[in-house]
C-alpha cells in the first residue's frame, strides 16, 4: 500500500471538503445541537418544571414505558434523577450514533460524488495510485473525521451532561459502562455504515446535494432506535450495544462489498 | 534503435454498440513528438485513457513504456504525466496545495518537492499567484498549471490532450517551445492531442489522423501531404496588365483562381503537379508575361481536409 499516496488523498480530500458549507456548517452545527443543547437542556428540564411548580409525575409516566430491565436499572434513583438518567444515559444513546453517521456521510457525499461533479476525478485516475489505494483513500477521508468528531463529543458530551445534571445527581454519573462500548464500539462501526451507505449512492448520484438527501436514509434506523428505547421495545444494555456493534461491522463489510465492486477507475472514467 | 515507447496492435474500445477506437494499430518511437488529430468525438482522448491504464480495452494488445497497461498500470502510471482535455484541478485549492498533493500522489523524492515546485511556478509564470485559490484563475492560467502538473514527476512519456485550446499565441508558443526542448533535449515523448493543425505541423514529428475511431492516416506531415494531397496552390506572377488576358486563359483549364488576388498576383488552385506545364504554356500560348511559378507546399490542414473529404479553397468542385 503507497501510504504517501493515500495520505496525500486524504488530506486533499479533507482541505477542499472544509471548504463546502453544505459540508462544513452541518459538521458542526449538528455536533453541537447533540453534545451541548440536548444534554443541557435535558439535565435542566426537572428543575425548570420544578420552578413551574409542575410534578414529576409527567416523568414517572413516562419511565413506567421503559423496558422492565430498564425500569429496574433505575429504580435505586430518586424519581428526578431517574429522569435524568433515563434521558442522558439512555435515550440519547441513539441520537449520539447520529454524529458518525452524518459526518461521515456527508463528507462522503463530497468527496466520492462531489469529486465527480467537480471533474477532478479524471486527474486522480490517471495517478498511479491503484484502485484499492483511492478507495483506502476515499473512505479514510469520510470515516477518520467522524471517529475523531464522536469522540470529541463524546468528552464534550461526558463534561456538559455532569456539568448540567450535578444539582439532581450530586455526583459523577456518566460516562456509562454502556456507553464506553458505545462511543468505542458502535460509533466507529457507525461511521463505517454513513461511509459504505456513500459509496453504494455515489453510483447513482450525480450531484453532491442528491447523494446528500440520498445518503440520509441511513439516519432512519436510528430515529428508530430511539422509539424504541422510549417505547420500551429495545434497552441498550452493555451486551445490546455490543451486539448492535457487531451487526453493524457485518452490514458494513457486506455493504463495501457491494460498493467496491463498482469502484474500478476502468468503470469510474466511463461513468464522468 | 531502441523499442516502442508505444505498440499498440488492434487496440479497440467500444462504448455499448459504438465503437469509439477502432482497430488501432499505432507505434510511437522514443523522443518522438507524435500529433493525434481527427474531428470531435474520433476518439482521441479515449485513446489516451487506454494507454495510460486508466479504461480498459474491449480488444487488442498495447504496449507501452515496455508495461502492458492493462496488467501494469500502475508502475506505467508513475512514468506518464497526463494533461487531461478539461484541467481538472482542485479549485478550491491553492496552485501550490494543487502540485504539492500530485507530488506526494506520483512519488516525487520528498526532498526534491519543494525546490520541483517553485521551479515549475516560475517557469508557467505562475509564482507570484500560488498561494491563490485555483477556482480565481483564468482559463489560462488554469491551463498552465494542469501542465505543470502533468510534470511535476519529469515522465518519460507524455499525454498532452489539447494543451494550448485555451492559451493566448504567447503562452501557446511557450508551450511548444516547452514540448520541443522535452522531446528533443530530454528525449521524452510527447503524445499531443489537438485540433490545432499548424501546431501539428510546427511539433510533430509524425501525425495520425482518427476518423471515426479509425486511424485513416500516419505519416511526417510532409510524406501526408505528398501521399494525400493532389491539387496544388500555385502562386503566378505575370505582369499587372496581362491580368485579364491570363484569366482568360486559365478559365479554360480545369483550375480556379481565388477571388481577389491583387492584379498581377495569381492564387491558382486545383492544380496537380503534373498539370503545372500545361498551365505556364496556356499563359504563354495567351501573351502572358509570366514572372513567376510558385506551387506551394501543402499544409497538414490540406491533408487534414483532404482525407476528410471536404474541400479546401474549393478545390474539389474544379478539379477532376
Ligand atoms: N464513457 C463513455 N461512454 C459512452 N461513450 C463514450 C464515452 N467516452 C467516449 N465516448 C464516445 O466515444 C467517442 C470518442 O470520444 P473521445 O472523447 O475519445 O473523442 P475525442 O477525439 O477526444 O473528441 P474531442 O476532440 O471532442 O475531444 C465519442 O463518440 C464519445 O461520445
Ligand atoms: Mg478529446
Amino acid at each position: 500500500m503507497n501510504w504517501r499516496g493515500v495520505r496525500a488523498l486524504v488530506r486533499k480530500d479533507l482541505k477542499v471538503v472544509m471548504q463546502n458549507k453544505g459540508v462544513s456548517i452541518p459538521l458542526i452545527v449538528v455536533p453541537v445541537i447533540v453534545f451541548v443543547v440536548v444534554p443541557a437542556l435535558v439535565a435542566l428540564l426537572p428543575r425548570l418544571f420544578g420552578a413551574m411548580g409542575a410534578p414529576t409525575q409527567d416523568i414517572e409516566e413516562l419511565l413506567t414505558m421503559a423496558a422492565p430491565p430498564l425500569r429496574e436499572a433505575l429504580s435505586h434513583y430518586s424519581p428526578e434523577q431517574a429522569g435524568v438518567v433515563f434521558m442522558l444515559a439512555y435515550v440519547m444513546a441513539p441520537l449520539f450514533l447520529i454524529v458518525p453517521l452524518m459526518v461521515a456521510n456527508v463528507i462522503a457525499a463530497d468527496s466520492f460524488v462531489g469529486e465527480r461533479e467537480r471533474k477532478t476525478l479524471e486527474a486522480l485516475l490517471h495517478t498511479p495510485l491503484t484502485d484499492g489505494e483511492l478507495i483506502v483513500g476515499k473512505m479514510l477521508s469520510a470515516w477518520l473525521p467522524a471517529v475523531a468528531v464522536s469522540w470529541l463529543g463524546f468528552v464534550v458530551y461526558g463534561v456538559t451532561a455532569n456539568l448540567a445534571a450535578w444539582p439532581v445527581m450530586g455526583r459523577v454519573f456518566f460516562p456509562t459502562p454502556m456507553w464506553i462500548v458505545l462511543a468505542l464500539w458502535v460509533a466507529p462501526a457507525a461511521a463505517g455504515l454513513g461511509l459504505v451507505a456513500m459509496i453504494l449512492v455515489s453510483a447513482r448520484a450525480k450531484t453532491f446535494q442528491e447523494a446528500y438527501q440520498l445518503g440520509g436514509v441511513v439516519v432512519l434506523p436510528v430515529i428508530l432506535l430511539v422509539i424504541g428505547q422510549i417505547s420500551g421495545v429495545v434497552y441498550l444494555s452493555v451486551g445490546v450495544a455490543l451486539a448492535l456493534g457487531l451487526g453493524l461491522w457485518v452490514v458494513d463489510g457486506v455493504l463495501l462489498r457491494l460498493g467496491a465492486r463498482n469502484f474500478h477507475r476502468n468503470e469510474l472514467i466511463a461513468r464522468l | 534503435m531502441s523499442d516502442p515507447v508505444i505498440l499498440t496492435h488492434e487496440l479497440t474500445r467500444c462504448f455499448g454498440s459504438l465503437v469509439a477506437v477502432n482497430r488501432l494499430s499505432l507505434e510511437v518511437a522514443q523522443g518522438e513528438v507524435f500529433g493525434f488529430l481527427g474531428h470531435n468525438g474520433a476518439g482521441k482522448t479515449t485513446t489516451v485513457r487506454l494507454l495510460n491504464g486508466v479504461l480498459a480495452a474491449s480488444g487488442g494488445q498495447a504496449r507501452v513504456l515496455g508495461l502492458d497497461p492493462a496488467s501494469q498500470g500502475t508502475a506505467l502510471r508513475r512514468r506518464t504525466g497526463v494533461l487531461t482535455e478539461s484541467p481538472s484541478l482542485d479549485e478550491r485549492l491553492t496552485a501550490r496545495d494543487n502540485l504539492a498533493i500530485f507530488a506526494d500522489l506520483y512519488g516525487v523524492p520528498r526532498e526534491r518537492v519543494r525546490r520541483r515546485i517553485a521551479e515549475l511556478l516560475e517557469h508557467f509564470e505562475l509564482a507570484d499567484r500560488a498561494d491563490e485559490k485555483v477556482g480565481g484563475y483564468s482559463k489560462g492560467m488554469k491551463q498552465r498549471l494542469a501542465l505543470a502538473r502533468a510534470l511535476l514527476h519529469e515522465p518519460d512519456l507524455l499525454f498532452l490532450d489539447e494543451p494550448t485550446a485555451a492559451l493566448d499565441p504567447v503562452a501557446a508558443r511557450g508551450v511548444h517551445e516547452l514540448i520541443l526542448r522535452m522531446a528533443r533535449q530530454e528525449g521524452r515523448t510527447v503524445f499531443l492531442c489537438t485540433h490545432n493543425l499548424v501546431e501539428a505541423q510546427r511539433l510533430c514529428d509524425r501525425v495520425g489522423v482518427m476518423e471515426q475511431g479509425r486511424l485513416v492516416a500516419v505519416g511526417a506531415p510532409q510524406e501526408l501531404a505528398r501521399r494525400y494531397v493532389h491539387n496544388l496552390t500555385v502562386e503566378v506572377e505575370v505582369a499587372p496588365e496581362d491580368t485579364d488576358t491570363a484569366l482568360q486563359a486559365l478559365a479554360g483549364l480545369p483550375v480556379a483562381v481565388q477571388p481577389g488576388s491583387p492584379r498581377g498576383q495569381l492564387a491558382v488552385s486545383g492544380v496537380r503537379r503534373e498539370a503545372i506545364p500545361a498551365l505556364v504554356a496556356a499563359l504563354v500560348h495567351a501573351g502572358v508575361a509570366v514572372y513567376g511559378v510558385a506551387p506551394q507546399e501543402p499544409s497538414l490542414e490540406d491533408v487534414y481536409f483532404a482525407l476528410h473529404g471536404e474541400g479546401v479553397h474549393g478545390q474539389r468542385e474544379v478539379s477532376p
